[in-house]
């Protein structure tokens, strides 16, 4: 247990999605997470902040079995309510838990529509096997009916319908995002992981965003985990904030809480928060650090 | 100011100039290489005739036409580059165009289909059996592997192998080779056994060395190919080793009211060929448009990203090895039991690599694409053999397969009848996005 954990880890009562445990990472000598241990409950939207470089990706990667850590456990509580081990998982099994993700960077199917990136997030939760699909038997022909009136739902969600059939590369950034987002949400996750969805895109579009990720956790019903870089997004967002530097897990609170941590303001700043901070908070500072 | 503008232009231009040249040189100089690998062999009586044969003869001018017509076309492209991609996506987009409507281009496939049907009983007896070993037999194995390396994007270079386990299969099904099956077939009957072991083959081989990208990948199924090769010229008391396989029995059916037998006469066998082709050729391009098809253009584009979409990316590479090598060992069921000889030396490396020439010739993860290269490629040699042209000799065939697969990959990389998808994804890599090829490894984008 790491000892800069300020606030109880109970932090949220009720119902416990996801718990990572004591979880630590290492490549070589180089140590990604240490010790980490955060609980995120069902339906809370989540955020996870740090200085680049801080392991926040990386969780990302031990939650979605891109990564496995050398210690500690990460379980899954799905809404069947059996609690399931992620470490260990392949990432196309943890995507069949109900996690999914968008990246960084976004990686979209580029050479594909809009329409198609979503369809095969639909489609992973399918079943055509190859004898199906070389007779169209008729499983096959619903399914694919079935697939694209969700896809096209889902474009409608996220405000993508109008370029269903433009190629993934041809689309603004923003729309690159959201259309990311549809992918994942194809797949029909209860646990939504969004990498810096904000990063790259124009104030108007970081607004859109805001709004369709609230709308992602509170019509849809699924809990989001996010890393962003952009404070004012996180604070507007955000029912509750943890903190990373150099993987160690520094605080968690509301953001009210996080930004007059004096443990946040030194990771941020690097020097201890002396008087004249008063006023400002080290969270308003580092709003455009991203990328 | 103007000046020096003027003086940097010109030296841009006298730059491109010499450029020109040297292009022009190293073109000529190249085809002047081809005239002398292609000419005549030298011997102990006239040690420099294999040079005064190919280059003091005038067949040299062909090669030095060539070598002009292939600097011209590079340095127009250079020049021009722009307005012929236009011009001549222009010309490509044209049968789309023509053809928008579902039953004008069902139309189009079914006029083939009546050529494909027709036109076999108007040639002689070589072109048939051209038509059947050379050509149908090609266009089977150049659409399995379009499956595995268009669709999945997977680099094989052991494909044949599973063309030798069809053989091999049907040869001991059929009662033919030294081991002895529990109950002897005829060729017909042991159709699904030969596929069912080469796709069962391919799991096995896929399941280990599909973990592996790219070039990997590539080299591991060339060893593969290697190793069926020598273990059916080695494994005397099982395969009949070097001397090879003889008397497969030709196919036959006998059920109900229905008796046939195939015997020598090519033609029956084009058909069972064309029948399958045609029904392969569907199969698969419902394939490509499901599920399965949409999963794997996911896996050749980002492997990572597909994962994280819930695709199980292992299972989806088996699945294309294994109907590539079903559709190879299909191909060598026919082979084996139309000829009724088979020899290891039959399933060279050489075999492997030149089904990928037709399959890239024709456009990657392209249907059409395939069988129009397959048949083209596989045709021409013969029609040159017929009619000689500049002196040209089958056994060179290789030397001018190499050429066009390096001038293919060079001027369209996509392929002559390329698929939509992959003419994209290729188009964006050149953009230094995304790395859409089966021939890169998972780094570095092509180009």
């Amino acid at each position: 247990m790491t000892m800069t954990v300020e606030t109880p880890p109970t932090a949220v009562a009720g119902d416990i999605m996801v718990d990572i445990e004591d979880v630590s990472l290492s490549f070589g000598g180089v140590r990604a997470l240490v010790e980490v241990t955060v609980s995120q409950a069902r339906g809370e939207l989540l955020s996870v902040i740090g200085p680049n470089g801080a392991g926040k990706t990386c969780l990302f990667n031990c939650l979605t079995g891109v990564y496995h850590p050398q210690r500690g456990s990460i379980t899954f509580r799905g809404r069947d309510g059996g609690s399931t081990e992620i470490v260990g998982r392949k990432p196309h099994r943890v995507n069949r838990l109900g996690i999914a993700r968008t990246f960084q960077t976004s990686r979209l199917f580029n050479a594909l529509t809009a329409f198609e990136n979503v369809k095969i997030g639909i489609e992973s939760r399918q079943h055509t096997g190859p004898v199906g699909a070389m007779l169209r038997l008729p499983r096959t022909r619903r399914e694919e009916r079935e697939g694209d009136a969700r896809a096209t739902q889902l474009l409608e969600f996220v405000g993508l319908r109008a370029r269903a059939n433009e190629l993934a590369n041809a689309l603004p950034y923003g729309d690159r995002r959201r259309l990311e987002i549809a992918r994942a949400l194809g797949t029909n996750p209860q646990l939504l992981l969004l990498d810096e969805p904000a990063a790259g895109t124009n104030p108007a579009e970081k607004a859109d965003l805001a709004t369709l990720i609230r709308r992602v956790n509170n019509e849809i019903g699924v809990t989001v985990l996010l890393i962003e870089h952009d404070m004012g997004l996180v604070m507007s967002l955000a029912e509750r904030i943890i903190v990373l530097n150099f993987g160690r897990v520094i605080a968690s609170g509301t953001p009210a809480e996080v930004q007059r941590n004096p443990a946040v303001i030194e990771a941020y700043l690097g020097a201890p928060a002396d008087d004249e901070d008063d006023g400002r908070t080290a969270a308003d500072r580092t709003t455009d650090d991203g990328e | 100011m103007s000046v020096s503008t003027s003086t940097a232009v010109a030296r841009i231009r006298s730059a491109r100039h010499s450029s020109d040249v040297r292009r022009l040189f190293a073109c000529v100089f190249g085809f002047l290489v081809l005239a002398v690998m292609t000419g005549p062999s030298g011997s102990n009586l006239a040690p420099t005739s294999g040079f005064t044969g190919s280059l003091l003869h005038p067949r040299v001018f062909v090669f030095i036409a060539l070598g002009v017509a292939l600097w011209a076309i590079i340095t127009a492209q250079h020049r021009w580059g722009e307005a012929i991609k236009h011009a001549s996506d222009h010309v490509t987009a044209l049968p789309r165009r023509v053809m928008p409507d579902r039953r004008v281009r069902l139309a189009f496939y079914a006029v083939l289909l009546a050529v494909a049907i027709v036109g076999p009983l108007h040639v002689n007896a070589f072109w048939q059996d051209v038509l059947v070993d050379q050509i149908g037999i090609y266009v089977l194995l150049a659409i399995g592997l379009n499956v595995v390396v268009g669709y999945a994007g997977l680099l094989d270079l052991g494909y044949i192998a599973f063309y030798a386990i069809g053989a091999y299969s049907t040869a001991f099904w059929t009662g033919a080779l030294p081991v002895h099956p529990p109950i002897v077939l005829n060729a017909f009957w042991a159709i699904p056994f030969a596929i069912a072991t080469a796709m069962l083959s391919g799991v096995l081989i896929g399941a280990p060395t599909l973990r592996l990208r790219g070039d990997y990948l590539a080299i591991v199924t060339l060893g593969f190919g290697e190793i069926i090769q020598i273990v059916a010229t080695n494994l005397q008391g099982v395969t009949g080793g070097a001397q090879g396989v003889i008397g497969i029995p030709h196919p036959a059916v006998n059920l109900l009211h229905v008796h046939y037998t195939w015997l020598i006469d090519p033609l029956p066998y084009y058909y069972l060929l064309l029948a399958f082709v045609v029904l392969g050729l569907i199969a698969y391009s419902f394939l490509e448009h499901s599920r399965v098809g949409r999963a794997w253009t996911a896996i050749r584009e980002d492997e990572v990203a597909a994962e994280s979409s819930g695709i199980n990316v292992l299972k989806y590479k088996i699945m294309a090895f294994a109907i590539g090598a079903s559709t190879s060992g299909f191909a060598g069921m026919l082979t084996a039991s139309k000829i009724s000889f088979i020899e290891p030396g039959d399933f060279t490396v050489q075999l492997s690599i030149l089904i990928l020439v037709l399959v890239i010739f024709g456009g990657m993860g392209s249907l059409l694409g395939a069988v129009v290269g397959a048949a083209f490629l596989q045709w021409f040699p013969w029609y040159l053999k017929e009619h000689p042209l500049f002196g040209f000799q089958p056994e060179d065939l290789y030397i001018y397969l190499g050429a066009i697969l390096v001038l293919t990959m060079i001027f369209r990389p996509e392929g002559m009848i390329p698929s939509r998808r992959r003419k994209r994804e290729i188009g964006l890599a050149e953009h230094g996005v995304g790395t859409a090829d089966a021939m890169s490894s998972s780094q570095a984008p092509v180009s």
